[in-house]
């Protein structure tokens, strides 16, 4: 599996886009806490734009990727390679990049400028984050074999949890305030990772106006701690579960 | 060696293989026939794990073959349609593969050197003609001296000296008693290679025979001409 990685992860480098991707995030990152005179609100501006662009990036870049390997995917598959070790290469490989390019863009900033507890839960969340769009789009990419539906799909999923969802929960909550609705939208929450994420980092930071109604329900109903702690294992299921998924579709899939 | 037994496969409503039970035997050239779409890549890629079957089985050496990969070892495939990486270039895709098979020790290297392939090395895959895919893609199929060659239209873009070559070597790793399948539409080449013909008519075999039996069967000297003349009595029967 390490050879096939290294073919993978040679082939990323090999495309200018990863290099782009690293220096949008740097620049980004570089300028927010260059103009903010405190670090703490430069970290929430960062906050709100790694929750729009990594998820965003990484599955777009994970999906063209896919359908670009498509070629190599296939050569593989005639060759006495298990096909779990063939797709887990190519998402480790296609990890290994995304990882890079953030603790690049990203990372180093934060650890520059900011490295508090805050600072730190931001990387893990942003991790995270790269890691479970990786294993959607991956699971996006084995469900159909053309390239544009793959890639619709992919924007669709981005579309949904980062811009749908939120007006869906509020429109739950407007249709359906005369009853307690405390538990049924943590239960939601978990089923939005980019919510997930927000509120892993809004936890840390402790600045209860800005963590919106599912946030400050969080806190109320786990505590700091616990809400931590929960957040990240049900981002972990977020990363296990599509990955399963596909290792499954691509087992059986016809190439 | 092979033995397939009610092998069985649909793309969604399509029923391209259907019911085929076959048997291949080392040190055979058995050469897949038939019209376009009748099944002959869908059987090759079923034997290879590129295609999961619905149902049946394929045995190799008396093993299921399913979800199991290291028969795979003892097989070279040489594609239709040689699809490589295109950043790759020809030396880094020979030394990846080298890098992916275990049996190093024995390389042939035979067809490369006939290619001339080692020249070519720093040309990346996107630049090459289809010629010189093919020629790629033969020189991998036999670089890792595989038990099975499986060879789809093997022939098929490649200059008159390199299917000659081809067509040598293909001989030569016969006598080695190899098991070689080949699909092919150029009857003459059937008739210059092959041991056993199998036709396959919308998923079914319509005949598996030797080459000599189906001159014999049709009473005409050339396989082509007698492989048409069975094939008109199939179609009208």
């Amino acid at each position: 599996m390490l050879k096939l990685i290294k073919y993978v992860v040679y082939d990323i480098l090999r495309n200018r886009i990863l290099l782009g991707y690293t220096l949008l995030l740097l620049t980004v990152s570089l300028s927010l806490f260059n103009l903010e005179d405190d670090a703490a609100k430069a970290t929430l501006s960062l906050t709100n734009l790694i929750l729009i662009i990594i998820p965003l990036v990484s599955i777009i870049f994970s999906t063209i990727h896919f359908y670009n390997s498509y070629e190599f995917i296939e050569l593989l598959v005639a060759q006495p390679l298990n096909r779990r070790t063939i797709l887990l290469s190519q998402y480790f490989g296609v990890s290994i990049s995304l990882f890079t390019a953030f603790f690049v863009g990203i990372g180093i900033p934060v650890l520059l400028y900011n490295a508090s507890s805050t600072g730190l839960i931001l990387l893990l969340s942003g991790m995270l984050l790269t890691q479970i769009f990786v294993s959607i789009a991956f699971w996006a990419s084995v469900v159909t074999r053309d390239k544009a539906k793959g890639i619709g799909l992919s924007l669709m999923i981005w579309f949904y949890f980062s811009l749908i969802y939120d007006g869906l929960i509020l429109f739950f909550l407007f249709s359906f305030n005369d009853f307690p609705l405390e538990k049924p939208i943590l239960a939601l929450t978990c089923l939005n990772p980019v919510d997930l994420g927000r509120i892993l980092i809004l936890l840390k930071m402790d600045i209860s106006a800005l963590m919106g109604f599912t946030g400050a329900l969080y806190k109320d109903f786990f505590g700091s701690a616990f809400g931590l702690i929960f957040s990240i294992v049900v981002m972990s299921i977020w990363i296990i579960i599509p990955m399963l998924f596909a290792i499954r579709i691509f087992n059986r899939k016809n190439l | 060696m092979i033995q397939i037994e009610s092998l069985n496969k649909s793309f969604n409503k399509l029923h391209v293989v259907k019911n085929i039970s076959v048997c291949f035997n080392k040190g055979e050239v058995v050469s897949v026939i038939g019209p376009n779409g009748s099944g002959k890549t869908t059987l090759m890629k079923c034997l290879l794990g590129m295609v999961i079957p619905d149902n049946g089985t394929i045995l190799f050496d008396n093993k299921n073959i399913l979800h199991d990969w290291n028969y795979r070892n003892d097989i070279g495939y040489m594609p239709q349609i040689g699809r490589y990486p295109d950043n790759m270039k020809i030396g880094q895709l020979f030394e990846m593969m080298k890098d992916i098979r275990s049996n190093k020790d024995d390389l042939d290297e035979e067809l490369m050197d006939a290619f001339k392939l080692q020249s070519m090395f720093d040309k990346p895959m996107r630049t090459l003609s289809g010629g010189t895919r093919q020629k790629v893609s033969a020189a991998l199929a036999f670089l890792f001296n595989p038990k099975v060659l499986v060879l789809d239209e093997p022939t098929a873009g490649l200059d008159p000296i390199a299917s000659e070559i081809l067509k040598e070597k293909i001989l030569k790793e016969k006598k080695k008693e190899k098991l070689i399948l080949i699909t092919s539409h150029i009857m003459s080449e059937v008739d210059d290679i092959a041991d056993k013909v199998m036709y396959i008519f919308e998923g079914n075999i319509k005949f598996f025979n030797a080459v000599s039996e189906i001159k014999k069967l049709a009473n005409e000297e050339k396989l082509g001409k007698a492989i048409a003349q069975l094939m008109s009595q199939t179609t009208h029967a």
